[in-house]
């Protein structure tokens, strides 16, 4: 971390002409998501708590942008809003311009907990936004094993979510909030459950997958790497109350691949959102614990 | 393999010492039973007459207390008399293993006493529809209520205190009323089934429903289900293996009313057969009509549990015994019965 402090990084603002450029084409596509001066209370013990204070943010399409904090920052309940899962307490929320509240297809969300349905196969499951829409069985079945085949699980169609393991159900999940063609896709830590070598693999599979999809996506994550991998820009919250920090372009160029992780560009985000995110860690010592030596003089591990 | 630990905390058994232990747990009253009824000097108040020898009142086949015996026998003795002789037995209400066995057979072969009396497979018959009327009336409305009150406050807020207050009134007590209204063959002995059965199934079922995941609520809203979808297409599925189970355990608590419901009204079923056995004195017959209620019930439940392994593929349901005992029965494998010497271990 000292390392990082101090080594000779570029500012994370600096962006080469391909990036600077991709950018300048991505804010003139129309804005798919929009939120407007969103807040939330909750009525606590003592008074009202702001858990969202004046979040607003423009999403463009097909534009993949994260929402990173400390834990209590309000993030999940910010994604939760946008589904239409919680009411905001104040602003407004639109999708395509056209104002919108509760829950829809058009903004698809994919849980940490896989919430997969366990009584249906992987491709009921993914059949059964279709089925709400009014999708006849026929039709819905072979749409859904299109989407099957876009996250590589045909061989387990007729599979039980508790045969597959934690990966696996995650893809059955993009799969299934894919499939009714939302204007959003909405991913609240959704590979925060899986071991680190999946978790890489799931990222790179949902690049792919965005690529190939005409879907915005607004991924919620405590994972600083994670974001950086992933996102266009870096909504970075600050918490209580849970309010927009910084706006981060990240500078990083795609397509984007693991050998990134340590390129001056990474590095300098990354030292940027440890700045934000952390802001005391780096020169206040931790908290020394109060112990008392409890081994014998000479019997030391360190 | 290593040595089982018996009293570890939730681990699970060897196959053979699982089966072994459901065994024992039939053989272990089964014996206890037998050495009662088998070995004479175990508990036998009674001394049943042989010969009755002077003493006037004494028949063949008497049973007399132990202490009456001796105390007769004393006063012929010092007249100087035969003695009477005879073997301790139990009273006539503790029939041996082996008599209740063979009422097994019997109690089926036997031509009932009076004309208009039924046979026991009548009996049961009878006994059996009653209890599947009254569980069939009662979950027809019982269970949708029940998942209405699980998935809807209102409903439950409505529904479930004055539910909660009529079922601390035992079913037994409606009795007369059931008479009464319905008069007095099958019909009241129904509404006593489903008095006693509905009250707890709507609770039972609300209780479950509301165990549902509401994350799965939350996934389908985003979905675009519709509120009716919900409930039909999420909350239901979602906890239908539990459902079969409580309907399962309900089932079970309709068969405890059985024995009242029948005393209402005309007496019928397999509660008239007992009461009538017991009156000529025929109480291995009357052992063997409520081992068959057992039976029966045991029966009926767990072949529900492996009905329930073929409909709900996802999940497992309470794994049944029987079946899986069956199975390996008939696979010839891990069955104490067949003993045979222990191969070489399998699973290290």
């Amino acid at each position: 971390m000292t390392s990082l402090a101090t080594a000779n990084l570029p500012d994370h603002r600096s962006q080469s002409p391909e990036v600077a450029e991709r950018f300048r084409r991505l804010k003139e596509r129309p804005v798919v998501l929009e939120v407007e001066q969103l807040g939330r209370q909750f009525n606590g013990q003592n008074g009202p708590i702001t858990a969202l204070h004046d979040i607003s943010l423009r999403v463009h399409r097909r534009e993949l942008v994260c929402v990173i904090g400390p834990s209590g920052c309000g993030k999940s309940t910010l994604i939760r809003i946008v589904a239409g899962l919680d009411e905001p307490t104040a602003g407004r929320m639109l999708v395509d311009g056209k104002e919108t509240r509760g829950p829809c297809p058009e903004r698809g969300m994919v849980f940490q907990g896989y919430t997969l349905f366990p009584w249906l196969t992987v491709k009921r499951n993914v059949m059964f936004g279709l089925e709400m829409a009014g999708m006849g069985r026929d039709l819905a079945e072979a749409e859904a094993r299109l989407w099957i085949q876009l996250v590589g699980l045909n061989k387990f169609s007729d599979s039980f979510p508790h045969q597959l393991s934690g990966g696996m159900k995650q893809r059955v999940a993009i799969a299934r909030a894919l499939a009714p063609n939302p204007r959003v896709l909405l991913m609240d830590e959704p590979f925060g459950a899986l071991d680190a070598q999946t978790r890489a693999q799931m990222q790179a599979h949902l690049l792919e997958i965005w690529r190939n999809v005409d879907v915005t996506i607004l991924f919620i994550t405590h994972d600083l790497d994670e974001a950086i991998f992933l996102a266009d820009r870096i909504v970075v919250l600050k918490a209580h109350p849970g309010e927009i920090q910084e706006i981060i372009e990240v500078p990083v160029p795609r397509p984007r691949n693991l050998a990134q992780v340590s390129s001056p560009e990474f590095l300098a985000t990354r030292r940027r959102l440890e700045e934000l995110i952390h802001p005391r860690e780096a020169n206040a010592p931790m908290e020394k614990l109060p112990f008392i030596r409890m081994t014998n003089v000479g019997d030391d591990v360190e | 393999m290593s040595r089982t630990r018996w009293f570890a905390i939730g681990q699970q058994l060897a196959s053979r010492a699982r089966v072994a232990l459901t065994l024992l747990s039939f053989l272990l009253p089964l014996i206890a039973w037998s050495l009662v009824s088998y070995v004479p000097w175990i508990w036998h108040p009674l001394i049943r007459v042989g010969s009755p020898g002077d003493v006037a009142w004494f028949k063949q086949g008497l049973l007399v207390d132990r202490a009456v015996f001796a105390e007769e026998n004393s006063k012929v003795a010092a007249a100087g008399g035969r003695l009477s002789e005879g073997v301790r037995a139990n009273p006539i209400f503790l029939p041996a293993p082996h008599a209740v066995a063979k009422a097994f057979y019997t109690a089926f072969h036997t031509p009932p006493i009076l004309r208009d009396e039924l046979w026991l497979h009548q009996s049961l018959a009878l006994s059996i529809k009653t209890i599947f009327l009254g569980f069939a009336i009662s979950s027809v409305v019982g269970v949708p209520l029940g998942i209405l009150c699980g998935a809807y406050t209102p409903v439950s807020r409505l529904a479930e205190p004055v539910i909660d207050f009529v079922r601390y009134m035992p079913a037994p007590a409606f009795g007369a009323l059931a008479v009464a209204v319905l008069g007095i063959y099958d019909a009241p002995k129904i509404a006593i089934i489903v008095i006693g059965t509905f009250f707890q199934q709507v609770l039972v079922i609300a209780n479950t429903v509301r165990r549902h995941d509401p994350a799965l609520i939350e996934a389908a809203q985003t979905l675009g289900a519709r509120p009716r979808q919900l409930l039909l297409r999420v909350v239901v599925p979602s906890c239908i293996v539990d459902l079969y189970n409580d309907q399962r355990i309900l089932l079970g608590w309709a068969w405890t009313y059985l024995i009242v419901a029948e005393i209402v009204g005309v007496s019928s079923g397999i509660t008239f057969f007992i009461n009538q056995q017991a009156k000529y004195r025929n109480f291995e017959n009357v052992y063997a009509a409520i081992i068959i209620i057992g039976i029966i019930g045991l029966g009926t439940d767990q072949a529900l549990s492996l009905v329930g392994q073929h409909l709900f593929p996802w999940r497992q349901t309470r794994p049944s015994q029987l079946a899986a005992f069956l199975g390996r029965l008939f696979s010839m494998r891990n069955v104490p019965v067949f003993f045979r010497p222990p191969g070489p271990p399998t699973e290290s």
